[in-house]
């Protein structure tokens, strides 16, 4: 690395002690380059065993990469904590403008201990940190008030970012999340809730700086090709044109469209949800992550009348993406898109995880449905297929909790299914809400043994749609090996902090010449050792905190719907996992 | 939108991309009657490329040396304030400077020779629009020399880098 790059350097924020440190700690990124691969040590470091995931001992781990600020596309900020959410394994991913943000600030990473006695908010600004009373702020209803406020008050100067939470962090639910430049997430796994738990409202960060390079010119050269890459060739343009809506319309075809909560896999309301559709009746504007040309993402205008008086409307901006519409659309079996987007208004303004939301209403709706819960549970909220407006007063109280019923949902389907039955229905895999991919055998063992319990782990349903198309299906071990293969390699893509959706340019010679320009000397092997290093790092850490994937629940409900590569078979998966669990202990 | 519509977008969204021909040249290589112009700051979708490119431009990675900012309108719901120097005819930067570090260039906008400049700050305060930039670390303003790589590196044709045809009144 380049000696005097501000990449190496660590800002510590105890919360309690009110104090803060910068740490020079160049090892650390010559080691495991950033993001991933830089957080997961500092977790190992700061995060005790058996430390309570809402306790003063689990810390938050923000971390970029040395491409932040020098190439286009590395726009990702890596945050790691212990999960609330599933006890073990805390990671979540967010762009907007965090990752520059935090960048231009001068950190490679920032470690926030301790907890707060009373509500704060934290200002990064270069070398100083203000810890700002937040008493004001809190309980405020709607995460996008804390936004407009902290935007107004903290003027800050250079380039900034303000992460907060909204109400549903303050009250911890397990999988409320934090919101960064009002569109963007760190949705999984409940950080929200460990903000909620440390009394931390908000962080705003700033900085204004330069960075330097070994050879302008070597530099720029690799900047152009990268950028012609972006802009010129197909590589991005799905993601350039619809956004990750477009995939609502194909995957619907293919029959891998979860709907209803998995009783279906194809909606016959989902043209109405597709991103032609949606970009045709409701796009009112893009935006992009900060060093970003795609601008993938989507905003919906949405003007709404007053529900009294005549002539009296309001225009909200909404963001909307495959997930959210996956979850808080089809899986609620939900096709009128102003009452999707009301719903997924509601989801931003609380401040939580629209995937873990969704598919936990939509358990709670087949619950009622069934018997197994009834309206004195779910506080005369009659949910139902298609009802958007009963979906919203759901999500209110998942916030509120007016009543058991929404404190159990309030920790997601594992565990209100544990109270209430409907185990066979409840679909999180590894204790978290699934994605929007029911594509087959692979999918799922994405899910049930990414370390993140996520689709973007490893792209398993990418995998189960090439095999669709070559109509070969590999054996277990073979699909362990694909799933690991490309986990292993996206730890380099997060450790980088390049956005995933620049897969295909950050090819491993690209990352090469482009790491070189900026100091970092590494080859395509020790790239790969990286990644490996990562995933098994994660995988202990996993284990440490009581992870057993062997005992992992397979929700029944997976193996009963057709996927597009046929019925899914429960032996093949467990032969899979143990497949995959044999490997690790080698 | 019309599927002809998107079709035309995808179309210029490959068309657009980078433009070869506008690469880092030295400020002395620059034609004398050009100036950056904001076609449509609509279509700004707040990506920062030309900040970064205008930083580039100096050697390094970053963006505290850009002399053209973005910046949202209020949030990102409100959209993009897009800050350009016009290259005004009578710069009320140069008017103001006390050491004549700037003056007026012939066609419009103004000529820096840091030389002269004693970092007052005064040509910022007198900016309108906020175009004249600053170096905390140099105590320097960062004044844009009108070549155009910014314009290069925008994705969607907010920015353009053309000729002054007639003075800037508009």
């Amino acid at each position: 690395m380049i000696s005097h790059d501000p990449i190496a350097r660590i800002l510590t924020i105890d919360l309690f002690q009110r104090r803060f440190s910068i740490d020079e700690r160049p090892e650390l990124f010559d080691e495991a380059i950033g993001g991933a691969g830089v957080a997961i040590r500092l977790l190992e470091e700061h995060c005790p065993p058996g430390a309570d995931p809402l306790g003063e001992d689990n810390p938050i781990i923000f971390a970029v990469g040395p491409l932040v600020g020098h190439f286009p596309l590395a726009s990702k900020t890596v945050a790691m904590f212990k999960s609330p959410h599933t006890g073990n394994l805390g990671e979540s991913h967010a762009g907007g403008r965090s990752a520059v943000s935090i960048r231009m600030a001068g950190y490679g990473a920032i470690v926030i201990v301790g907890q707060s006695n009373k509500p704060v908010y934290l200002v990064i600004e270069d070398d100083t940190v203000h810890f700002r009373d937040a008493s004001a702020l809190w309980g405020l209803r709607s995460s996008y008030t804390v936004g407009s406020v902290l935007r107004e008050r903290e003027k800050g100067s250079g380039h900034r970012s303000i992460m907060r939470i909204g109400p549903a962090g303050e009250k911890q639910v397990s999988y409320s999340c934090v919101i960064t430049e009002t569109y963007r997430h760190f949705g999984r796994l409940g950080l929200g809730a460990v903000f909620g738990s440390k009394n931390l409202k908000a962080i705003v960060v700033s900085g204004n700086r330069t960075l330097p390079v070994l050879d302008p010119k070597r530099y720029r050269t690799q900047y152009n090709a990268l950028y012609s890459a972006a802009t010129g060739s197909p590589l991005m343009k799905k993601y350039h044109d619809l956004g990750t809506p477009i995939n609502v319309g194909p995957l619907n075809e293919l029959g891998a469209l979860p709907t209803r909560n998995l009783k279906q896999s194809r909606f016959e309301g989902a043209d109405a949800l597709s991103g032609e559709h949606l970009a045709e009746r409701y796009l009112g504007r893009r935006l992009a992550c900060a060093h970003c040309p795609v601008a993938c993402i989507h905003i919906a205008a949405l003007r709404t009348p007053h529900p009294s008086e005549p002539y009296f409307y309001k225009t909200s901006m909404l963001g909307y993406d495959y997930e959210p519409i996956f979850a808080l659309g089809t899986m609620l079996g939900i096709s009128d898109v102003a009452g999707m987007l009301r719903l997924m208004d509601e989801v931003e303004i609380q401040g939580l995880d629209a995937m873990s939301t969704g598919v936990s209403l939509a358990w709670a709706t087949e619950a009622l449905e069934q018997g197994l819960t009834t309206l004195a549970d779910t506080n005369g909220v009659a949910l139902a297929w298609g009802d958007a407006d009963a979906a919203i007063e759901a999500v209110r109280r998942v916030v509120s909790q007016p009543t058991d019923f929404y404190r159990a949902l309030a920790h997601g389907v594992s565990h209100a299914s544990s109270m209430y039955g409907g185990e066979d229905f409840a679909l999180a895999f590894g204790g978290n809400e699934m994605p929007g991919y029911h594509t087959g055998p692979a999918g799922y063992l994405g899910y049930l043994l990414g370390a993140r319990h996520s689709h973007l782990d490893n792209a398993g349903y990418s995998i189960d749609q090439k095999n669709l198309a070559s109509g070969i299906q590999p054996t277990a071990e073979e699909l362990v090996e694909q799933l690991v293969g490309e986990e292993s390699w996206r730890q380099v893509l997060s450790s980088l902090v390049v956005c995933f959706f620049s897969r295909g340019l950050y090819t491993p010679e690209a990352i090469v010449e482009a790491l070189a320009t900026v100091g970092f000397e590494l080859d395509e092997s020790r790239l790969r050792e990286i990644g490996a290093d990562v995933l098994r790092r994660k995988y202990q850490f996993k284990r440490r905190e009581g992870f057993d994937l062997l005992s992992e629940p397979i929700p029944r409900r997976i193996l009963q719907t057709e996927s597009p590569i046929g019925m899914i078979s429960e032996e093949m998966l467990r032969t899979a996992l143990r497949a995959f669990d044999d490997g690790f202990q080698e | 939108m019309a599927p002809e519509t998107l079709d035309s977008f995808r179309t210029n969204w490959l068309k657009i991309g980078i433009q070869p021909e506008v690469m880092y040249r030295s400020s002395g290589d620059v034609p004398m009657a050009k100036r950056l112009s904001v076609i449509d700051g609509d279509r700004c979708v707040g990506c920062q490329l030309c900040m970064f490119a205008c930083t580039r431009r100096s050697g390094v990675g970053g963006i505290a040396n850009s002399r053209i900012g973005i910046r949202s309108a209020g949030g990102m719901r409100k959209g993009f304030v897009v800050i350009v120097c016009r290259a005004c005819p009578h710069p009320p930067c140069a008017s103001i400077c006390p050491t004549h570090a700037l003056t007026p260039r012939d066609g419009g906008g103004v000529s820096f020779d840091a030389q002269l400049c004693i970092g007052c700050g005064q040509c910022k305060s007198a900016c309108p629009f906020g175009a004249v930039f600053w170096n905390e670390q140099e105590k320097r303003p960062l004044i844009c020399v009108y070549c155009g790589v910014c314009a290069g590196f925008c994705p969607y044709a907010v920015l353009a880098h053309e000729e002054i045809s007639e003075p800037a009144h508009d």
